[in-house]
């Protein structure tokens, strides 16, 4: 049980600074390695770029001091380093691609560290311009229009464009985009106001089966809804990551508003019930699966779009072992799309299970101070849309690696950070941004508990209340707005 | 709310830990299994990366070395007068495994070998790269370097075999390649050369000395068929044989007759000893009847026929036919017939019968030595087998060298030396030049070599060559190199 006393909370700033001095370091560190190991001397450009992406990162940092004091000082660390690392891996990759004279080419590398530095400047302007994360409730059903357009813009013609059979780019001129990354976190402000609002109705309770309490059917619409635009997206742009992605957020959203595991249930039913008909449905879907059944079989390994890359990325995963060939030592270009979706089995290649197991506990960091903002923040909006940030950034972590690892089939979505991928990279820049905002709000002392200890007398109404319900309202929850008792025990 | 977000942040972080362990198995618990899978080629790519150790002949002389380079393979592999030594180096290749002594001695060469295990030991606490160890052989170039020159432009092989201790001096196959250009970095030339070299008619990546077709041993063979004699205790180096202008071979209206229709004795008879000296067919072919085709067989074996034999090179076994009738014994024990044999099985032969019926072991590597080229493992002399007792070996000795000062194998002689020699024509074909043989020993100053050659076509006589005009001055060469 902590005080809440004014000026005790510490803003953690000098912690961020350290941390992403460290971050900077060791990402420099890591391209300076590759550079070495693969062309024998540093890059021409490093100190600019070094400088460059050092001045950007502190300025973000700076804006953060101004504009949110009181955010979570890791999470920027942690992206600045894997976004660093990524940079590397890609470098590296690069460099061999430009050796062999094979697509993608060099160019994978500045693109980017391009998509980066935007990716930062979006952080920032977002920081800057997102005073308090409580005003994008208001944009609750724009939110839901622009994430609803974002997944079917690559159905549009003209517009839309098919890679490696998937209808999920748009392009216009020479830019492309994948506007699946930036629905994401339309559809997580979305379904964060939404449901917070219609969380009450959600949560009364229906018909009882099997210990377990349902909702009531009329109220199956809007999981219905989350349910169709999932298979929609798997039948019409063959978007299985995104698929998943978008319905695992809405499942998990919806839990988390109503306190009610039957959705859990709900959402694991209608999960099991949209793979089954898309295992009948599509042979690609019947392919995936039968691949991470039996990568090693021989006919499947030599089958166009079998699983050579799978088996390939394992190979490269076993011969890093525990220690990884050393950074521009490995053969990770073996492994086809090593700089995008197996970019996982190149860095485990080159790092190995150490560098492996590093990058995933700065991921689960990541992702923990994402919860433990959500955690902290005393609005029900606050908190459903930092968890659903977070356990976006974990689920597209978990499909992409746990499909690299054969956790689970390989489906395609982006490695947070670490990935080729610029609309992926401006995204989830985005998301940091989100998080450290309402970590702000979650972290700063409320003005209100000035020289008073509350802790204590706050908690002790809360037990009252629990063990007091209202009798009128049995099976209601507590309105989100009044749960602030946690949020000031929180340390 | 609070309590599912920590669910949930639960769940997110068994997700996690599901990675760890997923990780851990394939880099760690599986990986062995992974790395050995015949596609995965980094583990292929990973052994050029390092500095393989080299292979040298006994003099010190290097034959193979490994030079950084700045590519994929890292280090390439250079054959110092690579055609010269092909039969025995073999090659590494980007395209598949090695060949020759490089695959044989693979392990040692790349530094895995269990022999160097402290090497590897101190190699992690120096910090240096691994790096493998050395191969040394018995191979002396100056040797070598006459087998090569000898043969000359000819098709065949030749053997070069110390007796005393079984160290094989000289081993030549032609035509042969050079391993330089298929050691290349480049799979797509590598596969070109390699294409090229299996379609040439001149056969040139058979190993001829150890493992090629095999070779008709002609009358070489008669040594074998001496042996079971003397061996039988039936017959002495001056037994009389039964050898007639032309030996009516039984169940077939077929002759047997002797090198261009020669007559062997005016008489109809000669000695053993006479008869090898100047290769009678028909006495030879009417002894083998006598003997039989299983003693025959059984004294072969002894010399090494049908055995499987590591040098540590791969040796193809000799063979000797089996279900014979007569007339197939009397070719037989001509060397003609189905007899295949290596000219090391023949150098063999002579091994024993010059070294008082003792076979010692052939064998290429002399001794394994570590990176910084300590001894880690020193090849002994060592007994194959006793095909013949003294006695017999004394005998045909004797005989051999006769036939070398009066007989068929005068050629064969080298001025300052004990040679004794035995030629051999064997006939392959009709109409086709014979493959002509010739093994020999010199001995002086406690050492004792022997020598096999053979051949091809009669080489540049062609249907005119023969074993004593072709082969025999080749193999004095060779002597001569051996006691320069």
């Amino acid at each position: 049980m902590a005080t809440v006393v004014p000026g005790g909370a510490r803003p953690g700033r000098w912690s961020e600074l350290l941390l992403l001095i460290f971050a900077l370091g060791l990402s420099f560190f890591a391209y300076a390695q590759v550079a070495l190991a693969v062309t024998g001397r540093l890059p021409t450009q490093m100190a600019v770029q070094c400088g460059g992406f050092t001045v950007l990162v502190i300025a973000v940092h700076l804006i953060l001091r101004w504009r949110a004091p009181y955010a979570d000082p890791v999470i920027m660390p942690a992206a600045v380093l894997l976004n660093g690392v990524g940079l590397a891996m890609i470098y590296r990759l690069a460099l061999r691609y430009e050796e062999l004279g094979v697509n993608p080419g060099p160019v994978i590398a500045n693109k980017q560290l391009i998509w980066t530095v935007l990716g930062l400047v979006a952080a920032a302007v977002t920081v800057i311009w997102l005073r308090d994360h409580r005003s994008l409730r208001r944009f609750t059903y724009t939110a839901m229009v622009l994430g609803l357009f974002g997944l079917v813009a690559p159905l549009a013609p003209l517009i839309g464009a098919n890679v490696n059979g998937s209808q999920i780019w748009i392009r216009v001129g020479p830019m492309s985009f994948q506007p699946a990354e930036m629905a994401k976190i339309a559809l997580a402000v979305f379904f964060a106001g939404y449901l917070v609002t219609r969380r009450d109705a959600l949560a009364l309770a229906g018909p009882k089966v099997a210990g377990l309490q349902l909702p009531r059917l009329r109220d199956m619409g809007p999981i219905m809804m989350a349910w169709l635009i999932s298979v929609g997206l798997l039948v019409f742009e063959r978007d299985l990551g995104t698929s998943l992605l978008i319905f695992g957020l809405f499942v998990v959203v919806i839990y988390v508003a109503t306190n009610r595991p039957s959705w859990i249930v709900i959402g694991l039913m209608l999960f099991s019930g949209g793979v089954a008909l898309a295992y009948r449905l599509f042979a690609h879907v019947q392919r995936r699966i039968e691949i991470w059944l039996n990568p090693f079989d021989q006919s499947l390994y030599d089958a166009q779009g079998g699983s050579g890359q799978l088996v390939q990325g394992l190979f490269g995963l076993a011969n890093g072992g525990l220690f990884g060939t050393g950074l521009g030592r490995g053969r990770p270009d073996i492994t086809p799309l090593a700089y995008s979706d197996f970019i996982f089995a190149a860095i485990g290649e080159e790092l190995g299970l150490t560098g492996v197991v590093a990058l995933l506990l700065i991921y689960l960091v990541l992702v923990e101070r994402g919860f433990r903002t959500a955690v902290g923040i005393r609005d029900g909006f606050g908190k459903l849309l930092a968890t659903g940030l977070s356990f976006t950034l974990a689920f597209q972590l978990f499909v992409v690696v746990g499909g690299v690892t054969r956790v689970i089939p390989l489906t395609g979505l982006v490695t947070p950070f670490l990935a080729y991928g610029g609309s992926a990279l401006l995204a989830n820049w985005i998301v940091v941004a989100l998080l450290l905002r309402i970590s702000d709000g979650a972290r700063r002392p409320p003005p209100a508990t000035s020289e008073i200890d509350l802790g204590p007398v706050l908690a002790a109404q809360a037990a009252r209340d629990a063990r007091q319900p209202a009798a009128s309202t049995p099976r209601r929850p507590m309105p989100a707005d009044q749960i602030a008792t946690e949020a000031v025990r929180r340390p | 709310m609070n309590r599912e977000i920590r669910r949930i942040s639960l769940v997110v972080t068994a997700m996690i830990l599901a990675l760890l362990v997923a990780s851990s198995v394939i880099q760690f618990a599986a990986a062995g299994q992974l790395r050995d899978d015949p596609r995965n080629s980094r583990a292929f790519y990973d052994s050029f990366d390092r500095d393989r150790g080299r292979i040298i002949a006994a003099s010190g002389d290097v034959l193979a070395r490994s030079e950084k380079v700045d590519d994929d393979y890292s280090y390439q592999r250079i054959y110092a007068n690579g055609e010269l030594y092909a039969p025995v180096t073999g090659y590494v290749t980007v395209v598949g495994p090695p060949s020759g002594m490089e695959l044989i001695e693979n392990e040692l060469l790349q530094g895995t070998d269990d022999a160097l295990f402290w090497t590897r030991v101190q190699d992690v606490f120096t910090g240096r790269k691994p790096t493998g160890g050395a191969v040394e052989l018995t191979i002396d170039p100056a040797v070598q370097q006459a087998a090569w020159d000898a043969l000359g432009e000819t098709s065949g092989a030749a053997v070069a075999l110390d007796a005393k201790t079984g160290e094989i001096l000289a081993l030549v196959s032609k035509p042969t390649f050079d391993p330089n250009a298929l050691a290349v970095h480049d799979p797509t030339a590598v596969l070109n050369t390699y294409q090229a070299l299996e379609q040439d008619p001149a056969k040139p990546l058979a190993n001829r000395a150890i493992s090629g077709d095999l070779y008709a041993p002609g009358s070489t063979f008669k040594l074998i068929t001496a042996a079971a004699a003397l061996e039988s205790g039936l017959y002495a180096a001056d037994s009389e044989l039964v050898a007639p202008d032309a030996l009516d071979l039984p169940n077939s209206s077929a002759q047997l007759t002797n090198f261009a229709d020669s007559s062997c004795a005016a008489s109809g008879t000669m000695t053993m000893a006479e008869a090898l000296a100047v290769s009678c067919n028909t006495a030879f072919g009417w002894l083998g009847m006598e003997l039989g085709a299983d003693a025959l067989a059984r004294q072969a074996e002894r010399f090494g026929f049908g055995r499987d034999l590591s040098i540590p090179l791969y040796v193809r076994p000799s063979t000797f036919p089996k279900g014979m009738d007569k007339a197939q014994t009397a070719m037989a024990a001509i060397g003609q017939f189905d007899d295949r044999v290596t000219p090391l099985q023949m150098a063999m032969v002579a091994a024993a019968i010059a070294n008082g019926g003792q076979l010692m072991a052939p064998h290429l590597v002399r001794s394994e030595l570590d990176a910084d080229h300590r001894v880690v493992r020193e090849v002994a002399a060592e007994e194959l087998e006793r095909p013949i007792s003294r006695t017999t070996a004394t005998a045909l000795k004797d005989m051999m060298v006769k036939a070398a000062e009066t007989g068929t194998g005068q050629l064969a002689r080298v001025d300052g030396l004990s040679v004794g020699a035995k030629t051999g024509t064997a006939e392959t074909a009709p109409g086709q030049a014979p493959d002509v043989w010739t093994v020999a020993f010199g001995e002086a100053a406690n050492r004792l070599v022997t020598v096999a050659v053979v051949v091809e076509d009669g080489g540049p006589r062609g249907q005119s060559g023969s074993g004593g005009t072709v082969a025999a001055p080749m193999a004095a060469a060779i002597l001569a190199a051996v006691f320069r």
